[in-house]
């Protein structure tokens, strides 16, 4: 098997997160896709890290890892607090800056 | 892996058959991630997947990240997911009305022209393996320490600067002020009994009822179902066992009226009727 294959589950990956990302309304799921995608990217830097035989794309996914897990502790405040004011979730309510 | 097959480009037949097994299920749990109707089975899904890429690290020559991606994203990141779902109410289903026309196809048709030229352009590269045995020579751990202290230092403390800042952000989010003065117990029991709703407890779930589970509506004495007794997300989520005969309990809003597409014959109680 040529490890290319990694590189194309993770288009895959990231394809069906950027489907999802469009596709739903729930703004939790929005932001499970957009993890989806970071995962994906990850799952590349690691096969290409292996391809280059250096460690350096191992380092930028631990990088992504950190930057998601921040990304996620800010989002999902932001969601509460819009769920807390509008009592939806949907990314349709929030609306206000349209007209 | 294999020193004599990484150099080939090629991996070992265990890693190879891990990938055939292992890839369709991220893909699968991928896309039922995508059409889960319920949020919180897109959340189990999508954790099926973080823990299908974290084999996939490991098979890389990744230990160490195969080991953060569990213990990071389905551990901490995929129940914190979790955890505001279940804040947000489960009941909280996707609307699938279309705001803008065609917005659907549209998405649809991209993102499947996007993995397509995608998988073209990585098609046309040939690219040789190199294989992490030398990198890893001393540990992957060890190699990724060298690295993260030595030439990537400064993003490293950066995200120290990052971490802090996104703790601090979801504090300041998630703190509420409260703007008028709290309620005592007497002004609080004054505007029960004033308002003119119920003032009595309201019924247990299955009160003179065959079970007495928590999906099972109480029973009124003539019989018919007491839609206050069940919980308003198990209404909402359909969950609720029907009376027989008696039709199903359907969800209301406060003000009483039954909610637009109610069927017709299905029977309503309003909550201040004394029976």
């Amino acid at each position: 098997m040529n490890p290319m294959n990694y590189v194309y589950l993770s288009s895959f990956l990231f394809a069906i997160g950027a489907a999802g990302v469009l596709l739903r309304r729930n703004a939790i799921v929005v932001f499970m896709c957009v993890e989806l995608m970071l995962n994906a990217c990850n799952l590349a830097f690691v096969t290409f890290a292996r391809m280059q035989g250096n460690l350096d794309g191992q380092v930028i996914a631990f990088f992504v890892m950190v930057v998601a897990a921040a990304e996620v502790v800010v989002g999902l405040s932001i969601i509460v607090v819009i769920f807390r004011t509008r009592r939806s979730a949907s990314v349709d309510g929030a609306n206000l800056l349209k007209y | 892996m294999n020193g004599v097959l990484a150099a080939a480009g090629d991996t070992s037949t265990g890693e190879a058959v891990g990938f055939w097994i292992l890839a369709p299920v991220a893909v699968v749990a991928a896309l039922g991630m995508l059409f889960a109707k319920k949020a919180v089975h897109s959340a189990l899904l999508l954790a099926l997947t973080m823990l299908c890429l974290a084999v996939f690290y490991l098979l890389q020559d990744a230990p160490f990240l195969g080991v953060v991606q569990v213990v990071v994203y389905t551990g901490a990141v995929m129940m914190l997911f979790l955890f505001v779902l279940m804040v947000v109410g489960v009941d909280s289903a996707d609307s699938l009305v279309e705001t803008l026309r065609g917005q659907r196809v549209a998405a649809v048709v991209a993102a499947i022209g996007f993995a397509t030229l995608l998988v073209l352009g990585i098609g046309n590269v040939t690219m040789q393996s190199a294989g992490l045995d030398d990198a890893n020579a001393s540990g992957n751990v060890q190699g990724l320490a060298q690295l993260i202290f030595s030439t990537y230092l400064f993003a490293f403390e950066t995200t120290s600067a990052l971490l802090i800042t996104a703790a601090l952000g979801a504090m300041i989010l998630a703190h509420r002020e409260r703007h008028q003065r709290k309620l005592t117990q007497r002004e609080l029991s004054e505007e029960r009994f004033r308002g003119g709703r119920n003032p009595a407890p309201i019924p247990g779930p299955g009160v003179y009822a065959r079970h007495n589970a928590v999906d099972t509506p109480a029973l009124l004495p003539d019989g018919t179902p007491a839609e206050i007794s069940v919980s308003r997300v198990l209404v909402a989520r359909g969950d609720v066992r029907e009376v027989p005969g008696r039709g199903e309990v359907v969800l209301r809003e406060p003000d009483g009226e039954p909610p637009a597409g109610a069927a017709p014959s299905v029977r309503t109680i309003p909550l201040d009727e004394d029976e």
